[in-house]
């Protein structure tokens, strides 16, 4: 509760500030208190040494789950900021403003991990979304950001209406906007709740780019300033994900069985549209685009599979594939040649990006002694458990497909002769890339330090 | 008119606005589709909270059932608000770099 309060206020905080104060690094640091300030309030609400007493009349729920996951999103968002303060003010002269836009979209995160009714999931997925159509289009004079901007936003207000429709079926069919009342049974699912279901289905396919529904995604990630996509592609794509988890699992978990096998259908869509495309991209950032559809697939399991292990694992993915994916993109960042040319011969002139880069991608295609891989092993595990295997088995061979589009940057940067061109990287940006990588080490091997989070 | 009457329309004014979205090729236009989406849902819920306010008020009469939902179309208005000022500037700013509100020129981006 606390942190979603202080993060829109924060956000008013960093529009005034920009008014008052004139020197714009000074945005950095004001950014980087607000964001500690986030993560003190949701440790102390985690472990009720301090919260704040609202009554929310059940609106919101604060579960272990969601305060874990913002511990994710809070903390992925500080080695975004850390990362790619500097490029902020290569975008535009608002720097101000982006840090206010970022700071509601947190507000956005933790209402869509702690939603009790659909009124409030209704408000989070719009906090989120609002802000992040303005930093598409942040690149003014662009025509590609120009682009990205108008199609994600008619894009997403496409499925606001659609996931409107659905909620007013839902609400039709029950009478109430709380997701517990939804969750009636395989006795009361009328076909009013039916078509609610499937509407908010397609709707939140949108939202997380699931095919068939993920045709706005390359362009919207390609054409919005590689820092705002970095945002885009991991912490808001993530926290879509939750908000979806939440929703299946507490609105639509007793009839689980009348929409699995239309996921499953949507999973395998996904997984092979996202590893299929990827693989004859050029360009490293559609690149990454086709790859966070392909990723979202995984994450589409524990959806799928609806039990502690997908449950798990979505907290591990979320953390695993939000690091990995924010490495890469400020890596990415740093090289002036965004096609795959662009890399070679990385390693050579910046061996330290190079073997950074090196690690992310790894736990991007899922090679043991990483994140990637235990995620991706839980999100596994979480499918065989319901008996189905088909599609367990796809995965595994999609997850062999990705390693050929991640490999071929990794092989453009050892083993290609070139001249890649990098900016000049900060000692900060150094010390957090590496720290980011060694968190994606750490959580390979030990992520019970997490999970155990959990059940606390 | 019964709640099917005001189901049949708020569903033919909603798929007006998903044939608009999906066929139009002005900006302006598919925007007025999507806010006839919107709004054929805030008659939707108005009229569903009317009927669960009935069928309440016929057991107990000082039931306060179905006021959620007219609350919640008070919250899609507000949503739809920031919505548009939001999307009438980014119409704006793409019309000041291309002097075209068509959809179609999105296309020719695309590599």
């Amino acid at each position: 509760m606390t942190a979603i309060i202080l993060a829109a206020i924060w956000g008013v905080v960093m529009m005034y500030s920009g008014i008052v104060i004139k020197n714009k690094s000074t945005a950095k640091t004001i950014a980087l208190l607000g964001i500690l300030a986030l993560l003190v309030v949701n440790h102390l609400e985690y472990t009720n040494l301090w919260y704040m007493q609202a009554d929310v009349k059940n609106m919101l729920k604060f579960t272990s789950f969601g305060y874990v996951f913002n511990y994710i999103a809070f903390g992925s968002t500080l080695i975004f900021f850390l990362l790619n303060a500097g490029e902020f003010e290569l975008v535009g002269k608002d720097v101000y403003e982006y840090y206010a836009l970022l700071f509601f979209i947190l507000c956005g995160v933790g209402i869509a991990s702690s939603f009790n009714t659909l009124l409030m999931l209704f408000l989070g997925i719009e906090i989120i979304s609002i802000p992040l159509y303005i930093l598409a289009g942040s690149d003014k004079r662009n025509l590609k950001s120009n682009e990205a901007s108008l199609k994600y936003f008619l894009m997403g207000s496409f499925s606001t209406g659609i996931m409107l429709m659905g909620i007013a079926f839902l609400y039709g069919a029950t009478g109430s906007f709380y997701i517990e009342d939804i969750n009636v049974g395989a006795d009361g699912f009328q076909p009013m709740l039916a078509i609610g279901l499937v509407f908010l289905l397609i709707a939140i396919s949108f939202k997380v780019s699931a095919a068939p529904f993920h045709f706005w995604t390359p362009d919207v990630y390609d054409g919005s300033p590689t820092v705002f996509t970095s945002f885009m592609a991991t912490i808001v794509k993530v926290a879509s994900f939750i908000a979806f988890l939440r929703l299946f699992d507490n609105a639509f978990g007793k009839v689980h069985e009348q929409w699995q096998l239309l996921l499953a259908l949507i999973t395998a869509a996904t997984l092979f549209i996202g590893n299929i495309t990827a693989v004859f991209q050029q360009s490293v950032k559609r690149m990454l685009s086709y790859s966070s559809i392909a990723q979202a697939g995984f994450m589409l399991f524990s959806v799928y599979a609806l039990n502690t292990f997908a449950k798990e694992g979505l907290i591990l993915y979320s953390a695993a594939y939000s690091l990995a994916s924010i490495g890469s993109f400020a890596v990415l960042i740093k090289v002036k040649d965004y096609s795959i040319e662009g890399f070679n011969g990385l390693a050579k002139k910046q061996p330290f990006l190079a073997l950074m880069n090196t690690i992310f991608l790894l736990s991007l295609t899922g090679i043991p002694l990483t994140a990637g891989f235990l995620a991706k092993y839980y999100m596994l595990i979480g499918a065989v458990k319901t008996g189905h295997f088909w599609l367990p088995v796809f995965a595994v061979l999609m997850a062999a497909v990705s390693a050929y589009y991640y490999f071929r940057v990794i092989q453009a940067m050892y083993f290609k002769e070139g001249e890649a061109d990098t900016k000049p990287t900060s000692r900060t940006f150094r010390i957090t890339l590496l720290v980011t990588a060694l968190l994606i080490i750490i959580l390979g091997f030990l992520p019970n330090g997490l999970l155990k989070a959990l059940y606390f | 008119m019964t709640i099917q009457h005001y189901i049949f329309l708020a569903v033919a004014l909603f798929s007006i606005g998903i044939i608009g979205v999906l066929t139009r090729r002005n900006v302006i236009i598919i925007f007025m589709c999507i806010e006839l989406m919107l709004n054929s849902v805030n008659l939707l819920l108005v009229a569903f909270s009317k009927m669960h306010h009935l069928a309440a008020a016929s057991v107990d009469a000082a039931s306060k059932a179905g006021t959620d939902g007219q609350l919640f179309v008070f919250f899609i208005m507000v949503v739809a608000a920031a919505e548009v000022s939001i999307g009438l500037a980014i119409i704006v700013m793409m019309y000041r770099n291309t002097h075209s509100v068509d959809v179609n020129f999105l296309n020719r981006l695309k590599h």
